[in-house]
């Protein structure tokens, strides 16, 4: 098994040639069936059919597993059960499940792998495949790439017929009538004469027989639940204040702590005094910890005044420390040293730029670092007893925080239970555990007491992993009114090596997230080539909502626009013209028939356009703006996006708008950026993204041409920068290529 | 000293300068109201005092002269205040962390202003950050409220 791991774990990041060798190594592990971890405390009475269901005489309990972060992903979870195994959610307890290997993401592996969602190529295919072995074979269970959809979509549905099937076949053992006599109906199995025995009463029954595997999924033209507006199951919780959070833990004899680390991030701790804290109120412990102290006290308040009180002696920062010589690291990136990737070449770009006819255009375009920030800080609650450790917290990664505490407290995994609870946002920053850790080396120090550790929001701010910043340079050529030569190049630190490193990863090959949303778009350009640059690690990075779409939908949208301006040829003519992927034109075809594109605009108004293929979702959007006397005012966005399959109007069209007021918000107001190796954005005044009184009208169309069913957490975020940048243009004749724009320009 | 909370006395010794924010979560342990910022930037600790909103990270405990409502006694689950059934019905939350203050200042802004225009709506409500991107819905939500208001 060690081996196999190993090669899993290489062929999660390597080229596609050594993930076939994977799957063909590890096909006799991956075919064998994981375990049902709800066995392992199985009660008598209790029946479970697979690792999603559990069934008692008291209720009916769902296992989902991917992390609600706010994307709505238990209800979803819980819907695509429920949709099969014919119950109402009202009354079903929910649960996320304890960390295990049965809930391995199959999917979210493709996302480090050079393979175009537009892509049908044998190796194409090959790789999804081995998503599927890698995920399994690791355990992968991570949130993320947005694949809880798509990964789950027919694996629930089929947990939930699978507990169908064996709950009538309960009744059928339990009444003698034959199983072709016995339907379902809400949550009870009903019998030829109209009377129904509740699933919950056929609990114990259904215990002592074999799960009925061989099921058929429901037409979906039968479906109750999905394709339909659902009420999301959190929705009453969280609209009462009632919903429980990480940061709302509480237990019986909790203690509270605040950690504090050198603000300038790696460079440690020469020491500290704590003379000014000893004697605060409630204040319980002052500890070392790596990179600087913690405080615990009988409150958060007072542990964050003692930590605020402590002098202490910082070391500097390991990394480039301000963000000039950051963007200067940057642009000294483009050599053939740190080339990283070139999977889109096409034609010969060299030639087409070097000779004839037709001038060549460049353009060099600048991203910032960005924080997640989401509102709830980094908290979480600790016990370390009796050689055993209790983790409560919002997280998209358990197995590998449960495997990074083990290790740091010197356990066997086993012995570290991760209780995985509501996040409040996370944006990508619950796919990191340092918060956790530090959480842990507290307990290390303080035993048999459960310790509630909340960061203030400066710490999160400057003790996050930001998204990284991009240089991008375009050269181009237009002949005869239309697109000949796109030559992108983009040069930014790895998001992969610098995340996977930290969950004990090695990372080997290129790193896709480098060109993410670039090298993938479905357009036939005669000379087309995207190459990555990958610069040597600076401060660590992670993963933002989109990842390296995130940026370079706005990179590459941006050079494609000032390309159809400069050959004088409409922006959606031009794409459409370019366009081979048939579900992509729709969505440009609808974006241009939703905003009226093409038609008269007042004065000083503006549309823009922009299009990403990003986790396997066209997105098409049209910004409008109107250039005010007291600046840009965004009056709407038109956005249509193809998933395949909408399976929740209502979330659908939540998410995107949400991707969309994310985008255009970092675009306009936030960057983060250093001096002395310190974040010198600390909290929401400097870094706001968008606030109410600047949100735009937001029209959502979902299409569904694609061929394959979608996650939508993401893919509304990359086109919304440059749509709004290119409409920017469009009124007022400014090109900003760097982001933020409120350096360029003042919004209203 | 002695606090009022959602129609509950208290006596807490706490220090005059602690905000009300903590003592509400890491005292009283009533955990609606969410810290989000600690500087007034976000609002997710919005509470009323005497009925009008308030940012509980920035009202020193000693400083309290009024009674305190938290999203706890505005409405429950059971028995939604028009502004909760309205959150409800436009499925406002995503992540939800910001919604107790949302909902807060949204109910103290419609008991000062029952029928607001869309520019007066989008003032009151820009001091509550969400990072989800709800807005369009909140939007939604505070005029379905004040519909709802008016007809009651």
């Amino acid at each position: 098994m060690g081996r196999i791991k190993t090669i899993a774990r290489r062929s999660f990041l390597v080229g596609s040639a050594a993930i076939v060798g994977g799957v063909a190594f590890g096909t006799y592990m991956y075919k064998r069936d994981v375990e049902n971890p709800l066995l392992a405390d199985l009660k008598p009475g209790e029946a479970t059919f697979n690792p999603f269901v559990k069934i008692d005489a008291t209720g009916i309990t769902l296992i989902t597993p991917r992390a609600d972060v706010g994307q709505g992903a238990y209800s979803m979870q819980a819907h695509l059960i429920a949709e099969e195994m014919d119950i109402d959610l009202a009354g079903v307890r929910i649960d996320p499940g304890l960390p295990n290997a049965a809930y391995y993401n199959g999917v979210v592996a493709v996302e480090g792998m050079p393979i175009a969602a537009t892509s049908d190529t044998i190796l194409a295919r090959t790789g999804r495949g081995a998503a599927d072995v890698i995920g399994k074979l690791m355990g992968l269970q991570v949130t993320g790439g947005s694949s809880t959809v798509p990964d789950m979509y027919d694996r629930l549905r089929t947990a939930g017929a699978v507990a169908r099937e064996t709950l009538i076949s309960a009744a059928a053992e339990q009444t003698g009538l034959p199983r072709d006599q016995l339907k379902t109906d809400m949550g009870a199995v009903v019998l030829p004469d109209g009377k129904r025995l509740d699933y919950v009463d056929l609990a114990a029954t259904a215990a002592e027989i074999d799960p009925v595997e061989d099921v058929t999924l429901r037409d979906p033209a039968m479906w109750k639940y999905l394709g339909k507006p659902q009420m999301r199951t959190d929705i009453l919780a969280k609209s009462t204040g009632t919903q429980m959070y990480g940061i709302d833990m509480v237990m019986d004899g909790m203690v509270y702590a605040t950690t504090r680390t050198n603000p300038a991030i790696g460079g440690g701790i020469v020491g500290f005094d704590t003379s000014a804290a000893d004697d605060m109120r409630g204040v319980q412990a002052i500890l070392p910890i790596t990179g600087g102290i913690a405080v615990v006290a009988d409150n958060t308040w007072r542990a964050f005044q003692a930590a605020d009180a402590v002098e202490c002696d910082w070391g500097p920062s390991p990394y480039i420390s301000n963000t000039k010589a950051q963007f200067e690291a940057v642009a000294a990136s483009f050599i053939k040293d740190f080339q990283d990737s070139r999977f889109k070449d096409e034609g010969d770009v060299d030639v087409a730029l070097g000779e004839g006819e037709g001038e060549v255009i460049e353009a060099e375009y600048r991203i910032p670092y960005l924080a997640h920030a989401p509102l709830e800080p980094m908290s979480v609650v600790v016990k370390l007893s009796g050689g055993r450790l209790d983790i409560w917290t919002g997280t998209q990664i358990p197995r590998f925080m449960q495997a990074n505490a083990a290790k740091l407290a010197g356990f066997e995994a086993e012995a570290v239970h991760v209780h995985v609870l509501m996040s409040g946002g996370s944006f990508g920053r619950r796919l990191e555990d340092n918060y956790v850790l530090q959480a842990v080396e507290i307990a290390m120090q303080l035993h048999d007491t459960p310790i509630k550790m909340v960061w203030t929001r400066e710490e999160d701010f400057t003790h996050d992993f930001p998204r990284p910043l991009a240089i991008a340079r375009g050269r181009g050529k237009v002949v005869q009114g239309a697109v000949n030569a796109f030559d992108l190049a983009i040069a930014a630190p790895s998001v992969t090596e610098s995340s996977l490193a930290r969950l004990g990863q090695p990372a080997i090959g290129p790193d896709v997230a480098i060109v993410a949303g670039a090298w993938d778009q479905p357009f036939d350009i005669p000379n087309y080539r995207v190459t990555g640059y990958r610069v040597p690690a600076m401060v660590p990075i992670s993963s933002w909502r989109s990842v390296g779409a995130s940026g370079n939908g706005f990179l590459h949208e941006s050079f494609m626009d000032e390309m159809c301006h400069a050959a004088g040829i409409d922006p959606l003519a031009e794409r459409l013209r370019l366009c081979f992927h048939e579900p992509s034109k729709k969505v440009l075809e609808a974006v241009g028939e939703m905003s009226g594109w093409g038609s008269e605009l007042q004065p000083r108004r503006g549309r823009g356009l922009a299009f990403t293929l990003a986790f396997g979702v066209p997105v098409a959007q049209v910004v409008e703006v109107t250039d005010t006397d007291d600046g840009i005012r965004i009056d709407k966005v038109f956005v249509a996006a193809d998933v395949g399959r909408v399976i929740d109007p209502v979330n659908f069209e939540a998410q995107v708008t949400g991707g969309v007021i994310w985008g255009l918000g970092h675009a306009m107001n936030s960057e983060l950026t250093y001096e002395n190796g310190i974040a010198q954005q600390d909290n929401y005044h400097v870094f706001e993204g968008m606030r109410l009184y600047q949100t735009p009208q937001i029209e959502v169309r979902g299409l569904e041409n694609g061929d394959k069913i979608r996650g939508i957490g993401e893919p509304g975020v990359p086109p919304a920068a440059p749509a709004l940048a290119n409409a920017i243009f469009a009124a007022t004749g400014q090109r900003i290529r760097a982001l933020p724009l409120s350096n360029s320009v003042r919004f209203v | 000293m002695q606090i009022t909370v959602n129609g509950t006395d208290h006596e807490v010794d706490v220090e005059n300068d602690m905000p009300l924010l903590w003592v509400l979560r890491d005292v009283l342990g009533i955990t609606g109201p969410k810290y989000g910022c600690g500087i007034a930037q976000c609002g997710a600790c919005t509470v009323h005092v005497d009925g009008v909103a308030v940012r509980s990270c920035q009202l020193a405990a000693g400083d309290l002269d009024g009674a305190v409502t938290t999203i706890e006694g505005l409405g429950t689950p059971e028995a939604l205040h028009i502004v909760q059934a309205a959150w409800v019905e436009h499925q406002v939350a995503q992540c939800g962390y910001c919604q107790s203050g949302q909902i807060m200042q949204a109910a103290s802004f419609l008991d000062l202003n029952p029928e607001p225009t869309d520019d007066q709506i989008d003032a009151a409500m820009s001091g509550n950050l969400c990072r989800c991107g709800t807005y369009p819905r909140i939007r939604a939500a505070v005029k379905t409220a004040a519909a709802k208001l008016q007809g009651a």
